[in-house]
Parts: C-alpha cells; structure tokens; sequence
C-alpha cells in the first residue's frame, strides 16, 4: 500500500470539490491539498447543470425575497440560519467565478444578464446560455491549476475512510488505472461527491452520481439527513432521462398535455393569464409540476412514447434566434437523443429523478459530527434546500459552501495539534475487505442486484409514496444487501483499470443509502415537499417540522431519527403558487 | 423482435496482453440506443471486463470518445440504428496510449493544458462588481470556451501523431479562448508557447480537428489566428525590439 500525506484531502473534483481546494490553497499555501477524484475533474456531474446560477443583483430583488422564496420553496424544512448565510453569499461567489473567467451571458451593455427560474419571484438567475454548469466547472478547473499547493491524484475511487478514536484520520483510495492501493493520510476530508440520483433507473444523473460518498460517511458514523426528499425533475426525456433545462420554462416555453391543454392551471398554478408571471404555472417549483404530471398520466392525459408516457415542452413561440442563442444544448440534446427539432416540434417530456435534497449531515461551517469530516455540495445536507430545492441554488451552493468548507478544513488542519495517526492498520483490513470482492467464486451478476434496486426504488419511493408501497421497497433493499453480501461475482479478476470491481464496490453503498432513503420515506408519515404520501396527504407540522436523521446500524437496517427545524423569522404557512401576479417582461 | 449489431471492440489487458486484440459480440439495440449504451450492455450482460469510459450519457463532459470505424467519436451520441447493419468497430483513440481496452491515457492532454496557462490573468486585481463585457466582446473568444476536453481532435490530427510533442488543437484553442477574452492580459506569458516549435508552427492546417469537434470548436481556425499573432509578436521582438504592441 502507498501512503500519501496531505493536510486536507478534498474527495470529489466537481464545482463543489474544486471550490473547496481552492479556498484551502488560499487559506495557506502551506496546506498540502490533495484532490481526489475518480474522474478527470472536468467530466464531473457539474458539467451537465444546465439553467444557471441564483444571486440577487437587480434593482427590484433582495436578499429578504431571495430568502423567502428558499424557504418557501423548501416547504419550511430549510435551516433559516444557513439560508440566511446562503443568500447574502451567492452574488460575491458568482462575481468571483466571472473574475476566473467564467462567460456568463451579457446584457448589450457588458453587465451580466439574469433570468426567471422555477419558484423564484424576480430574474437572478445568472446563465451561460444552458451550459452553465459547463462553464462553472471548467472555469474552476483551469483556475485551480494556477495553485501549486493542490496535488491532483484523478482516477482515483475513494473506498473507504478510516475513522480511529471518533476521528478521521485518512482515506483510502484504490488508483483506477493499476489497481494500486493508497492510503490518504490527512488532519482533515472533506467529502464533495455528488448526489445518489443513480439509485433511480430513470434519472438525470451520470454514471458517477452514485451516492457513494455519501455512503462513505453513512457507513464512517455520520448521519444523512432528509433522504426522503428527492427531486424530480419534470422536464426530461423519456427513457434516458436526459435533461431539458428548467430555462426553457424561464425563457416562456410552456407546457401541455396530450390535447394542447396547459393542464398545470388545474393542479393550483393557474390561472393561465397574465402570461409570464413569476411563480406561476409552468414558472411554478419542481416538486408541483412532477406531481401534477403524475396526476395528469392517471388521468389518462399524457402522451404515450414507446419510452413511457409523456406531455409536450413547447419553445416554438420562443422562435428561432432565442431558442439557439439562449438554449443550445437542449436545442442539440433534442435533436440527437429525441429527433426532435425544438424549433418546429414540440419535445416530449417526462418527470425524472435529478437532485438529491438530503446528504450527509453538516452545520453552517459544512463540520460533520464526525471530527475531521467536512462535507459540501449535494452530496451534503447543509440545509438550504429543505423539502423541495429551487432550481438554481444548487450550481450557487456548490461555491458558497464548497469555500466554505475548504476554509473549516484548512483553519482544522492549521489548529491541529497532534500528530497524524498512523492509519495504516485500518486501511490495510479495509483493502483486504474490497480485495476479496475479486475472488468470490460464485454468486449473482452485479446488474441484476443493481436493476433490481433501481426498479424497488421507482415502484416504492417514487413522486407519490405509500406505508405499503415503500415497506416493499425497504424489504426488497434488505434482501439485496443480503444477497449482496453473499456474493456478487465478477467477470474481471484483474486490477489495472476493473470498473466492474469499482462498481461492485460503489453497490454496496448505493444499496446502503437507498436504505436510508426508504426507511425516512416510511417515518415520514406526511406529505411535504418533494415526499408525497398518499395515505397521509397533508403536511403535519405538529408531528413533522423536523429533519430526519439517517444513522448506519451494520447490517441492519438503519436508525431513524427526527430532529427539529431552525426558523428564524420565516413561520410555516401555506404554500401559494400561481394566483395573481404582475405580467412579467421576458428581456 | 429486435435487431442485433456486432461490436468489434479493441481487447487490451496491461498485466496478460503483449499485444491489442480484437473481440466481437453480438447485441441485440432498438433505434434509439447508442453506441455508449451498447458498449454498457456488453459490460453488463455479456462480459463486464470490457473496458471503457462514461459518465454524462449527454455529449458534455467529454469521457466516452472512442473511434468508430476509424473515426473520432462521442460513443454517447453515435446510435447504433447508424452503423447498422455493418458490423462496428470500436478502437481507443488514436494517438494515445492504451490503458487497458478502449480507456487512453489522458496525462499528455493534462500537462499541456497546464502548460498554456488556461485561466484569466486580468490587468489590473477585479474589483467588487463583474468586469464588463459586451456580448460583442464575448464573440471573440466563445466558441473556443465550448472545448469539452474529449481528445478527439488528437485522434484526428495527423501532426499529433507523428509528434506527441506538438501543444496540439484543443489546448491551443484554449489559449486562444484566453488570449481572446477582453478580461485577459496574459497574452505575452503565453506567447512563448505559441511561438514554439510545437506551438503553432506545427500544425500543417489539416483542419481533421475542426471536423470532429463534437461541440462546432474550430480550433484549426485559433491556430491559424495565432500563427498571425506569432509572426506579428517575432516581427516586434526581433525586427522592431523598441516597437510596441499594437
């Protein structure tokens, strides 16, 4: 085993990653900063973010709307504090990723140009066209090379950490390329690994977006926190999930359903005029619109494709120019993944898993339970998205919290006092551990375990949920876990590059996490945000205005815990979309 | 009933194999499959030993280039109703070296992108607000910000591949993106490079890599406006060394 020293070792070189590696390499350049990651960080799922960024810049908005629409768009499960941090942070974050470099979109007169997003009362969304996220994480790459103090390791699977005394003391990393084991030894981890979407069969996600991390820290002692809450988004296509960026809606496309009908003026977002208003109809937040789709199908009002059932997201009226100046990804991913060309045609769309609202456990400073774990971005639950993220202050939290926690880490490891522990014990039993994995000489093939899990979660925990139903699915994760244990078997024994070995090891937290999800759907006997039960319809706030708290109990299922909720000056009321509202002036 | 393809894929193991080799399966796509999601059913129901990149499934973060009958191609966005009913054949990209499989080595691209200095270096430090910019001024650099890092202009250019010392097109349309970009004044720091003998004089203007950008980048076109640039800034330094820039 190779061991590597470092001071902080940030896991993950997406936004969030990158962010943290460069404000601890700020912080001190004496701070050795390992990045590990395992990709190159610029194909990391930041990449695939689409809409833009949310910060409050024009004349008619404020930080106390900006606010408001979080938490009332996170169906009051937001952290009041942290939102209130969160917003007065986002427009100093978004001005330094324009220092960097990064191209958002202009207005003539060379200021940045913003747009209307889901659930948000005024334009702040800041774009570069529909590839923002595109831009974001290579302008974070290519500025992070200018510090000599970050050391990347790329390709490296994080499998482990090793935890001694309450303490993190290292990770442990397996080298893609050779099969080489390496342990990490380091004062402080912080953890920016992306969500769990891949848990689902039908998602926006990529093939990385495999809750692993979070599976880490689940496994290491630290709690996930509000699970149950995953977004759909509800504009994808049919089948692969591949994603057609909210932006359209902010731009004016709107949707209908299989007769023309803009069927969302009946699920409460109506009426249909003034025609755009903001957080109205198609304007309305994520959470709604992949519900009312789902009530819409049952209906028998949706549009069948040989992918499943479908309504239409129309842009025609946007007409040409504005469609292929201000959307040409979706343009592209319409005409190559659909055939559809979004100028002429409208493009079929369903709803698909996308975000992860919950993660592991952090306060305000991203600090973990754990001592030495620092954890930011989705793969975090810092608690600014509650029950329902608002689309926008994801591609914004990623910077605002990914410095924030490079900053924790790097004033942790410039505190620390004690030496670094020698962990090599540890990491020695853990390799052994994912070693055997090569030699198990019977058992099942790992996409079976894998389709099994992704269909129990759809049928189980998908946008409407039952006691049932997601018994079902917790009985059914048990079982693989089980049947997972006793063998998954491995067409590829070798140690240079074995994706299929790092997949069979990336399962086995996968299927953890899911777990996690699964059994806070079932404690949360409520409807609220993004979780809707349909044997308890209404929110509760009386019994649950309260975080769940997933703890790892071995091979058990885990434990579930509520916790209550900081408000600070926003009490829960009823949530009001739709109704009256002024004509809205598409720029 | 559906339609099956074969798909040649190049074998290549680092710790058994002296040499690639070539295996072929049979896999039965509808119309809407690609080339990535044939390559993800070999791996998961015929032999996951096959090797390969993926991650977005979208054409955006650049991962699964591969050549397809000898061709530079996002394995995402190649279908299979396409290449059908020949047989396809899938290799690693040209010019690099192999892995394992269809997975190259990707450090070469990694050090020159370092190398040309990819990131803004303003005048003066920026201030509290954003710099301005006109959507004007955007133009000039844009479309050289669209490079999503696949490689598969390396695989194409016949320069490359004769020498891997050449900075090659994606990194130099990267230095023009900056060297473009009205924020930017680090244009003398990477002149150096331009001026190289595996800066821009080595390309012999093939344009192949502005063919198989994926994402419309020209970077034959940066290497052209930087052989300007080069000669320009060798007249001025050489001929004229009291002249001033522009």
């Amino acid at each position: 085993m190779q061991v590597v020293q470092a001071d902080i070792v940030v896991v993950g070189g997406g936004g969030a990653g990158l962010r943290a590696a460069i404000a601890a390499a700020e912080r001190d350049p004496k701070l050795r900063v390992a990045l590990v990651s395992k990709v190159v960080p610029m194909r990391s799922h930041t990449v695939a973010a689409e809409g833009g960024a949310a910060g409050v810049t024009r004349d008619e908005d404020s930080l106390e709307e900006h606010f408001n629409d979080t938490v009332s768009g996170g169906d009051w499960l937001c952290e009041q504090d942290v939102v209130e941090y969160f917003v007065a942070h986002c427009t100093e974050e978004l001005i330094r990723l324009e220092h960097w470099g990064c191209p958002w979109s202009r207005k003539d007169d060379g200021r940045v140009n913003t747009r209307f997003f889901g659930g948000m009362t005024v334009q702040r969304t800041w774009f570069a066209a529909d590839r923002s996220g595109f831009h974001i994480l290579h302008t974070l790459f290519q500025t992070s090379l200018k510090y000599p103090s970050i050391q990347r390791y790329d390709e490296f699977f994080c499998a482990d950490l090793i935890v001694e005394d309450g303490r993190v003391r290292g990770v442990l990393a397996i080298e893609i390329a050779t099969g080489e084991m390496f342990l990490f030894e380091c004062a402080a981890v912080v953890l920016c690994t992306g969500g769990a979407g891949r848990v689902y069969r039908q998602n926006t996600n990529a093939g990385t977006v495999a809750g692993d991390g979070m599976g880490l820290a689940f496994r290491a002692g630290a709690p996930l926190r509000d699970m149950e809450f995953m977004q759909w988004h509800p504009t994808c296509l049919p089948g692969t999930g591949i994603l057609m960026t909210e932006a359209c809606r902010g731009e004016g496309a709107i949707l209908v359903n299989k007769d023309g009908y803009r069927y969302l003026q009946d699920y409460g977002l109506g009426p249909l005029d003034p025609w755009p208003r903001a957080k109205a109809m198609e304007l309305g937040p994520r959470d709604r619109l992949s519900q009312a789709f789902w009530q819409e199908n049952l209906k028998g009002r949706t549009v069948e494709t040989p992918q499943g059932p479908a309504v239409y997201l129309d842009l025609r009226h946007l007409g040409a120019k504005k469609i292929h100046e201000r959307l040409p990804l979706i343009t592209e991913a319409a005409r190559t993944f659909a055939g559809v060309d979004a100028v002429r045609e409208p493009i079929p769309v369903c709803p698909a898993v996308h975000y992860t609202m919950g993660g592991i456990l952090t306060n305000a400073r991203c600090e973990t339970p754990l001592r030495g774990l620092y954890a930011a971005g989705e793969c975090a639950s810092v608690g600014i998205h509650g029950a329902n993220r608002l689309g926008s202050n994801s591609l914004v939290e990623i910077v605002v919290f990914g410095r924030v926690a490079g900053e924790s880490a790097a004033d942790f490891a410039l505190s620390r006092i004690s030496a670094v522990r020698d962990g090599r014990k540890s990491a020695e039993a853990s390799a052994s551990h994912f070693l055997s994995l090569l030699n198990n000489e019977k058992g099942e093939r790992l996409a079976t375990l894998r389709d099994e899990m992704r269909d129990s979660m759809e049928e189980g925990v998908g946008i409407y949920r039952s006691e049932e139903g997601i018994g079902k699915t917790c009985a059914k994760l048990a079982e693989l876990r089980d049947r997972y244990r006793h063998g998954v078997k491995l067409d590829d024994r070798s140690r240079a590059f074995n994706t299929e070995w790092l997949t069979a090891i990336e399962l086995g937290l996968m299927l953890e996490v899911a777990e996690a999800l699964a059994h806070g759907a079932l404690g949360r006997r409520e409807s609220r945000g993004a979780h809707m039960r349909l044997d308890f319809e209404a929110r509760d706030d009386a019994s649950f205005l309260k975080h769940t708290l997933a703890y790892h109990r071995g091979e058990g299922a885990p434990r579930i815990e509520h916790r209550a909720v900081t408000i600070t000056k926003s009490a829960p009321r009823t949530r009001h979309y739709g109704g009256e509202g002024k004509k809205a002036v598409l720029s | 009933m559906k339609k099956t393809i074969q798909i040649e894929c190049l074998r290549y193991h680092p710790e058994t194999d002296a040499a690639p080799r070539y295996q072929t399966y049979e896999v039965p796509f509808t119309d809407d499959m690609s080339l990535l999601q044939g390559l993800q059913y070999i791996k998961d129901r015929l032999d996951g030993s096959l090797t390969f990149r993926w991650s977005c499934r979208m054409a955006i973060c650049g991962s699964c280039g591969s050549m397809v009958n000898g061709v530079p191609k996002l394995s995402c966005e190649t279908f299979l109703r396409d290449l059908h009913p020949g047989k396809v054949r899938v290799e690693p990209l040209a010019h690099f070296p192999i892995v394992r499989d269809l997975a190259i080595d990707q450090t070469d691209f990694l050090k020159k992108l370092e190398s040309i200095k990819p990131y803004l270096i303003p005048k003066t430090a920026p201030g509290k607000d954003t710099f301005l910019q006109t959507p004007e001024q955007m133009e000039d650099y844009y479309q050289y910000s669209q490079c999503i890092n696949c490689l598969l202009c390396y695989a194409a250019c016949p320069q490359y591949g004769l020498n891997g010392n050449f900075t090659g097109p994606a990194a130099l349309a990267l230095l023009h993106r900056y060297n473009a970009d009205s924020r930017d004044a680090g244009k003398a720091q990477r002149m150096e490079i331009v001026n190289a003998e595996d800066g821009v004089w080595s390309c012999t203007l093939v344009s192949y890599c502005s063919e198989v950008c994926p994402k419309g980048v020209d970077p034959a076109r940066a290497v052209n406006q930087n052989k300007i640039e080069s000669t320009k800034d060798y007249f001025l330094r050489f001929l004229m060394p009291k002249g001033k820039v522009e």
